[in-house]
């Protein structure tokens, strides 16, 4: 049987204690146990990005996390930053340019440009590119992406001055 | 797919470490970032009895510098590499490096420690600590022992650390004056595994190379030191002959095993391109 | 006369007002996707849900011998184990074959296959458990003997058959089709130029970011089966559920949710998914399988493994006399029902050379089976191939005669006064815009000054390419499709609009959406043919219990043909208020009109009666209307296109490349694509269609390849091996249109969302072979990786 340990995150803002399979890794745990199914599992190997979630204010890949290792940290997903109001101009400006198609990619897709958008406020067109390039979008091109990204860098410049 | 059952400890101490891998001998796994090693449970490619989680191991964190030695603990981040003003200033070869691993939220995860001990022969750090001579702490119940990085390399997967021990940090000399670094490598998207790599670190004065260590990445086993290419280079410039009799010698050194995308002719094609790359931005 | 009521949106010097049609809005649907609340099939959650596992075999050719499920079905949280003969007894096995593919054939299918696997990853017995953890802890459990049988992954061998890997069709030829138009030796006779060229396409895949999904849940107290599939052809996949499992298809209702990405991969029959179903109705509660990423690697369907000998025959003055075309293509060990996998190789035949107007062209094509997993209908079915084999050769031709390659094109491609016009292979156009799009692409580009910029950039030995791909694409499909060929997949499609008393419409279609914004592109119609504000609308689709009967989304035809019935339906809905407001106004039907959710009047615009007013009366105080008259605010429209088997499009793309020609690396620098979708109904969706389908084309151009050894196995099955475009490594990609509509339709909408993966791999690989020119140098294997340009060098 699954050796299991209790296990207490701060999930969205909320404490969550739940016993934990030690082998079930954080993106089952937060779909699964917590019925927080914004954060998509579509490889489990770690390349495609569309399981990425915030652990202590970092993105980080939630298929190669284990639960129990976020064990007293705080986890944020989509459906809290959207709540939050967070990256409310993010998710507009996906919207106005189309920047999702099927959406699968979107909730990981939100938190990797919502980390670029506030580590590297000043990125250019290149490094934006290149910091999403640990996303797969199969359906957009990725350029909408590229282009909504840039309008929130630019906006939140301007909100800066 | 799924990982298979496990069981998982977070021991607070080095001793509480040792004690759970005496135990468990082979059966037992370390877990510093788990970038790689969660992913290849996910895939089933090992099924290990429990999983020793040594992120509560205090003072396996962080990067200090003590008079020409540049420490790098082994939980230590890429993303902390990556953003520390000492790599920056002291190991310019491993700051290029790490802007080639992965993508943000790996950085943000995997470890300097992981990446040595785990010895994927196509990594970034393996190559640059043969480059640079480095040495690496591994610590056992008992004591601690410093092996070199040139002889921490032992095979595809395989390094010297003997079971029970754990990598605790790499110690790496400080940058001398008059030398210079260049970390190239091709991968066909960014932050994928490279195709070829190669971390370059030489002397550099009066238009001339001397002291060159070229390690090369995803061409054999292990990191290879080009010891023969640098030795056409001892002491000369680079110019077009002398770089192409160092790019000849690889042919020699470089076993250069075929890959899913590259046969041997390309990869020591590719390696013989990067050599003059580098070569072209360390004299420039 | 009410313009926008009743004409076709493209009558000629019409001024009708199109509404939200040709307007770029953002789709309403995007909003829950955004906060990550959609609802894909493995979001959902049942009491007593059962996750279904298989065991797949490792060979790709091999007699199982044994099979002892016996030591699975005691692990823990395991419910049953089953094998194949076990699942045949709730589901009849099929035959992937079409009548009008003369001469096509392929054995039985059975949701597991019993006794022998004929590519790695078949399944041959299925693990029901708790968990998905569970399941696969116990397949570690499952005892297997095979005898590995003789594999054939090579298709001039399959097609030389000295191995046949099913013994009772004789032979490894699938299918096979021969063209003539008569004529072509003596073309090439007469020809003062003759090119003649070799092409390879790597099998590649679809790679949808959600894997297949389906969730079956059987109800035994009313032998009714729901399920719960992420799919583009609902009704297509009730049918086939109802006929395998024996169930009456009004038992059978397929709910289809938010789909993650499709691009034909989900449009097929999976043995997997059909023994989930069977297993539902086996253990009588809810049963889910979702492909993991390895899974999806191995079964998902793979496309366009061909190898193509391409020649053509030209004047010196640089006209196209004749093509003459050798295909080969393989499929794996099954023709996919109920599709088949006829129908790539097929269209390669009808398309190659599709936009030029030389009378002679002669084609043989053969479809064999390999022990590799099976390829069918992936985005833009044969185009990419037919594009890149046409256009690689014309550039060929263009260099030998020393003529730019635009210039070439030009004196080629079918007039744009032409039409309608029947190309050789017989297939039809109705009117398309060749040259049109050639200019505009030209100057989109600043053609001529990148060749300028190109030329010097070479003295500085930067070698940049240009590369053109001009093509047709086919859109819309008749019943000619499949229909006639007894497939029991429909060509027409139907949209029911319904006033809501609070003046809201709900718009239920029956083709789907899985990202393309379908939705929304119907929501932007109903509410221009009804006559209210975008956010009145409502759109529901992908639920065969709800839904008008229909196709379903593929070959590019949701817009054209679904979004015709929401039109229609759209105008009659209109037509019907306005009767039950002339009623309430006592006015006259024709002084009214509906703007902006209300009836005004036509041609002062006053406002007389609110929508929400109307509907109050029409639902809740009908006594206050004339005894006789009884409203009816729900109608139902459908439409066909059959005037022409296919209404197809045409465009134009250009790629930028620059290529390291000591690494053999391949930067691309920018695409365009200029292409002609008739009516838009929003430009940014089909933008992104275009945009999206470009890179998914560069994919196959530059990375993605399913490696197989000789020995049948699949070599790069994960994410970290098999290379998918990145964003880093992506162009931008320039956009503009041409409208042509369609005279068949009102709407007159064409697809889309195929043209930018069609027309793609073509570009890259002329862009490339034109940097490559200095050297005479070429590329003609898709993939071009690295080691491919360097061997072109000569330096590997």
């Amino acid at each position: 049987m699954d050796d299991t340990l209790p296990t207490t995150l701060i999930v969205n803002g909320e404490r969550v204690t739940r016993n934990v399979a030690a082998r079930q890794h954080l993106s089952d745990f937060l779909r699964d146990e917590l019925g927080l199914t914004g954060s998509h599992t579509a490889c489990e190997h770690g390349v495609c990005g569309a399981c990425t979630v915030r652990v202590d204010g970092a993105i980080v890949r939630g298929c190669l996390m284990l639960a129990v290792q976020a064990n007293g940290r705080k986890v944020d997903t989509i459906e809290g930053l959207s709540d939050s109001g967070e990256i409310a101009d993010l998710q507009e400006a996906f919207h106005r340019r189309n920047a999702l198609q099927c959406g699968f990619c979107t909730p990981g897709m939100l938190m990797a440009a919502q980390d670029l958008l506030t580590s590297q406020p000043e990125a250019t067109r290149e490094e934006v590119r290149e910091h999403l390039s640990g996303n797969l979008c199969r359906c957009t091109g990725y350029q909408a992406i590229v282009d909504a990204v840039e309008d929130v860098l630019g906006s939140r410049r301007r909100g800066r001055k | 797919m799924k990982a298979p059952s496990f069981s998982y400890a977070r021991p607070g101490s080095l001793s509480g470490v040792f004690e759970l891998l005496e135990r468990h001998g082979d059966r037992a796994r370390v877990l510093a970032g788990g970038q790689s090693l969660l992913a290849s449970l996910n895939l089933r490619l090992s099924a290990p009895e429990l999983l020793v989680d040594i992120a509560c191991v205090p003072g396996l964190t962080g990067i200090t510098v003590a008079g020409d030695k540049v420490r790098i603990g082994a939980l230590t981040t890429h993303r902390q590499i990556e953003r520390s003003p000492e790599v920056a200033r002291h190991l310019p070869l491993l700051a290029q490096a790490v802007r080639n691993v992965a993508c943000a939220a790996i950085r943000n995860v995997g470890t300097f420690g992981g990446s040595i001990a785990l010895a994927d022969p196509a990594a970034e750090y393996p190559a640059c600590a043969v480059a640079l001579d480095a040495t690496f702490v591994l610590a056992g119940r008992a004591a601690e022992r410093r092996v070199r990085a040139r002889e921490f390399f032992r095979g595809l997967y395989e390094t010297a650390l003997r079971p029970g021990e754990l990598l605790i940090a790499g110690e790496f000399p400080v940058s001398g004056d008059g030398y210079r670094s260049v970390f190239l490598e091709l991968a066909r998207r960014r932050g994928d595994y490279a195709m070829v790599g190669i971390a370059a670190h030489a002397r550099t004065a009066g238009g001339r190379i001397s002291d060159a260590r070229l390690a090369f990445l995803a061409v054999s086993g292990t990191p290879v030191l080009a010891v023969r290419a640098a030795a056409a280079l001892e002491g000369r410039p680079p110019d077009a002959r002398t770089v192409a009799a160092a790019q000849a010698a690889l042919g020699d050194e470089l076993e250069a095993p075929a890959d899913l995308y590259a046969s041997r002719a390309t990869k020591l094609h590719l390696a013989r391109v990067l050599l003059g790359r580098a070569l072209g931005a360390l004299a420039r | 006369m009410n313009a926008r009521a009743e004409l076709p949106l493209h009558a000629p010097g019409a001024t009708t007002d199109k509404g939200y049609i040709g307007q770029s809005v953002p789709r309403p649907n995007a909003r829950r996707l955004l906060q990550g609340r959609g609802a894909y099939v493995d979001d959902l959650r049942f009491a007593r849900l059962a996750h279904v596992v298989f065991f797949r075999s490792p060979y790709a050719h091999a007699r199982l011998k044994r099979l002892d499920l016996s030591k699975a079905a005691r692990q823990p949280g395991v419910i049953a184990a089953f094998d194949g003969r076990a699942v045949a007894e709730y589901c009849k096995p099929w035959v992937g074959v079409l009548g009008h593919l003369k001469g096509i054939k392929s054995p039985p299918q059975f949701a597991i296959a019993i006794e022998r696997a004929c590519c790695q990853g078949e399944a041959v017995a299925a693990v029901v458990a708790e968990t998905r953890a569970q399941g696969e802890d116990a397949l570690q459990h499952v005892e297997a003997d095979w005898e590995e049988l003789p594999v054939v992954t090579d298709m001039e061998e399959a097609l030389a058959g000295k191995v046949v890997i099913h013994a009772d069709l004789g032979d490894n030829v699938c299918f096979t089709r021969g063209l003539d138009t008569g004529g072509v030796d003596e073309a090439f006779a007469k020809a003062d130029v003759i090119v003649e060229e070799t092409y390879e396409f790597g099998r590649h895949t679809g790679v949808t970011l959600e894997g297949r999904s389906i969730l079956a849940d059987y109800n035994a107290a009313e032998h009714t089966l729901t399920v719960y599939h992420s799919t583009q052809a609902p009704h297509m996949m009730q049918d086939v559920f109802s006929r395998h499992l024996g169930i009456p298809e009004a038992n059978v209702r397929v709910i289809c949710k938010d789909v993650g990405g499709s691009f034909g991969i989900k449009v097929h029959v999976y043995p997997d998914e059909m023994a989930t179903a069977a297993i539902s109705v086996m253990l009588r509660r809810p049963v889910k399988f979702i492909a993991d990423r390895l899974e999806s690697f191995l079964t998902d369907i793979h496309a366009r493994e061909h190898k193509a000998r391409v020649r053509i025959a030209c004047t010196r003055e640089g006209e196209i006399l004749a093509f003459d075309l050798w295909d080969l293509t393989a499929i794996g060990p099954y023709s996919v029902y109920p599709r088949t996998s006829g129908i790539e190789g097929n269209q390669v035949v009808n398309l190659t050379g599709g936009p030029y107007k030389h009378q002679q062209y002669r084609a043989q094509m053969n479809v064999v089976f390999t022990n590799k997993n099976v390829t069918c209908q992936y985005r833009a079915v044969g185009h990419p191939i037919a594009v890149a084999l046409t256009e690689g050769i014309v550039d060929l031709a263009a260099e030998k005669l020393g003529i730019d390659p635009a210039e070439f094109r030009r004196k080629n491609l079918i007039p744009d006064s032409a039409y309608p016009y029947t190309f050789p292979s017989g297939i039809k156009f109705e009117k398309l815009s060749h040259h049109q799009s050639l200019d505009r692409l030209l100057e989109l580009m600043s053609y001529k000054e990148l060749r300028e910029e190109q030329r010097a950039l070479r003295d500085k030995s930067i070698y940049r390419g240009i590369g053109l791909a001009a093509m047709i694409e086919v859109t819309n499909p008749s019943p000619a499709f499949y229909g006639v060929g007894g497939a029991r997949i429909s060509a027409q499609d139907g949209a029911t609009l319904r006033l809501e008393p609070t003046g809201m419409v709900t718009c239920i279609a029956s083709v789907t959406e899985q990202g393309q914004g379908t939705e929304g592109a119907m929501a932007q119609i109903a509410a221009s043919a009804v006559g209210v504000a975008l956010d009145k609308v409502r759109v529901i689709t992908g639920d065969t219990g709800v839904t008008p009967y229909g196709g379903g989304t593929w070959a590019s035809r949701g817009a054209g043909i679904g979004g015709e019935a929401v039109l229609q339906a759209g105008r009659a809905l209109r037509s019907n208020i306005l009767e039950v407001a002339a009623h309430i106004l006592h006015a006259d039907r024709a002084e009214l009109d509906i703007v902006g959710g209300e009836v005004v009047n036509r041609l002062t615009l006053e406002s007389r009666l609110p929508l929400v007013e109307l509907g109050r009366v029409a639902y809740f105080r009908p006594d206050t209307l004339p005894l006789k008259f009884q409203s009816e605010l729900t109608v139902t429209r459908h439409y066909t296109p059959r005037e022409y088997g296919f209404t197809f499009t045409n465009g134009i793309q250009a790629c930028l490349v620059e290529v390291d020609v000591e690494t053999g690396f391949v930067k691309l620098l920018k695409h365009w694509c200029v292409e002609d979708c008739g009516t838009i109904i929003n430009p940014m969706l089909v933008d992104e269609q275009i945009r999206g389908g470009v890179v998914q084309g560069i994919g196959a151009a530059l990375y993605e390849e399913c490696l197989y050894s000789a020995e049948g196995q699949l070599l790069n099955g994960s994410l970290a091996d098999y290379l998918v475009p990145m964003s880093a490594e992506m162009p931008d990609i320039i956009v503009a249109h041409i409208e042509t509509p369609p005279r068949q339709s009102d709407l007159g909408a064409k697809g889309a969302g195929e043209a930018g993966t069609a027309g793609a791999p073509g570009a890259v690989m002329n862009a490339i072979n034109d940097a490559l020119r200095p050297f005479k140098a070429r590329v003609a294997a898709q993939p071009f990786t690295p080691q491919r340009v360097l061997q072109a060098l000569g330096k590997v």
